[in-house]
């Protein structure tokens, strides 16, 4: 049963990875779109963000894994039900970094604007130079906790059958002759180690980036 | 060839209008202090200076190079204004540094991504300059490591890395307590000895009277008075400069 599980766990930590690959640039770009002076582009990005934080994941993982077939009648080729999820975490996570990164950026002092500007910085040099470094470093703790939230949430994937672990654990349980509530217990330690790991990394991350202040 | 040549600015927030017609020229080696009560405009006017404000009004050259200039009653400012801004330095009440940065590398980035200049000739001045100002040993720490003097005095010398025709001080030591003003004082002065150009926003009346070769008086969005120090700290014969005062003397 460990076994299985474990192997079930790559999927489990694919999601995860190609997830925050996906979305923690994504999430910069979703911000662009809503400081955009093109009003169109900002509309549309702030009613995509509260769209993906006022619906559940599992729906739209659902509704993302479906959609193709029913509404357009066409049949995405390879492995879709796996790419569904990986799209739907990845859209949804990115409105939450969004988030997470506008407070980072508006909480950084408008003098470090200033004192680039005099110093005649453009204004893609002060972002990419004077304002994004900071950032990263104020909105890690809160992206700690979305991180630690994603490797729960990968368990939603469960919702259109993706085999991660939390799928296997289920039909685990209800095999014959199954452990019972032990498949669940020991999928449990499996998450609760993960993000032990997960919660070290970015501690480290966090005491990396603590070189000033 | 004036410095700086501003003439005639205007500039309101909303319905308050904070500077009525405000003219000053600054000619090479000139120092020139700017006093006045809160909220009289000093501020304003030197963020109007500095391109941190636009004027609503009102005309700007530096080196002669127009920045700004009026079009019938509308305001145009030049398309170029990387090169203009090569023409000043500013030095905040808040020093602005960058956290993220070492000293040195405050010091040399604007002058290695933004002027293009040699990183090695830039570097050297940087040192030197920290050197001359009693901060040799800092160009590796970072802002948070120092004091509020030492955070003033290295934003001073990362303006003067990009080798301005003329630094503006925006009340450089209000955010100090009295015994780290005087240190960044003495820099200020030191650069008065070096024929730097300079135009400070101050509160520090004693040392405005010490180094200015000119005091300009503003109250209410208008140059009240201006002349010699002596002229204004000693003979001033307008009677809202003398109430300014003598809240000062001690």
């Amino acid at each position: 049963m460990v076994g299985e599980l474990a192997y079930a766990f790559i999927n489990t930590f694919l999601i995860f990875i190609l997830t925050l690959l996906g979305a923690l640039p994504l999430g910069l770009a979703v911000y662009f779109g809503k400081k955009s002076r093109f009003r169109p582009l900002k509309w549309f990005t702030e009613v995509y963000i509260s769209i993906m934080r006022g619906t559940p994941l599992m729906l739209q993982v659902m509704v993302i894994y479906f959609a193709p077939a029913l509404v357009f009648n066409f049949t995405v080729p390879g492995n879709w039900r796996f790419s569904a999820v990986i799209v739907a975490f990845i859209i949804n996570y990115a409105a939450y970094f969004a988030e997470i990164y506008r407070g980072g950026i508006e909480s950084i002092d408008n003098g470090q604007y200033e004192a680039a500007h005099v110093l005649g910085y453009g204004k893609a040099q002060t972002f990419v130079k004077i304002i994004l470094p900071q950032m990263v470093k104020r909105v890690v703790p809160a992206v700690t906790n979305e991180v630690i939230t994603l490797v729960k949430d990968t368990s939603l994937a469960s919702a259109i059958g993706t085999v991660e672990m939390f799928t296997k654990a289920k039909q685990i349980a209800v095999s014959p002759r199954s452990p019972g509530m032990l498949t669940f217990l020991v999928a449990g330690v499996f998450y609760f180690v993960f993000n032990a790991v997960v919660a070290f990394v970015m501690k480290r991350i966090e005491k990396a980036l603590s070189y000033y202040d | 060839m004036h410095i700086l040549d501003i003439q005639n600015v205007r500039k309101s927030f909303g319905d308050n209008e904070v500077l009525k017609d405000i003219s000053l020229t600054v000619d090479k080696g000139e120092v020139v202090s700017v006093i006045g009560p809160s909220g009289s405009g000093k501020s304003t006017f030197l963020r109007c200076a500095t391109l941190l404000e636009t004027m609503d009004s009102g005309t700007l050259q530096y080196m002669g190079e127009t920045v700004a200039s009026m079009e019938g009653d509308k305001i145009v400012y030049t398309k170029d204004l990387k090169k203009v801004r090569g023409y000043f330095g500013l030095v905040f009440q808040n020093f602005n540094l960058f956290p993220h940065y070492s000293v040195l590398k405050n010091i040399t980035d604007a002058p290695i991504s933004v002027q293009k200049r040699d990183p090695k000739e830039v570097k050297e001045t940087a040192l030197q300059l920290l050197g001359s100002m009693g901060l040799a040993d800092k160009a590796g720490a970072y802002p948070c490591q120092l004091s509020g003097g030492q955070k003033q005095r290295v934003s001073i010398v990362r303006a003067l890395a990009m080798k301005p025709e003329i630094l503006f001080f925006d009340e450089p030591t209000s955010a100090l307590d009295p015994e780290l003003t005087g240190e960044v004082l003495k820099v200020i002065k030191q650069l008065t000895e070096q024929q730097m150009t300079m135009v400070i926003v101050t509160h520090e009346m004693a040392f405005a009277h010490a180094i200015s070769d000119r005091v300009i008086f503003m109250d209410k969005g208008v140059i009240v008075e201006q002349g010699t120090p002596q002229e204004l700290f000693e003979g001033t014969k307008q009677e809202r400069t003398r109430q300014f005062l003598q809240n000062y003397q001690r």
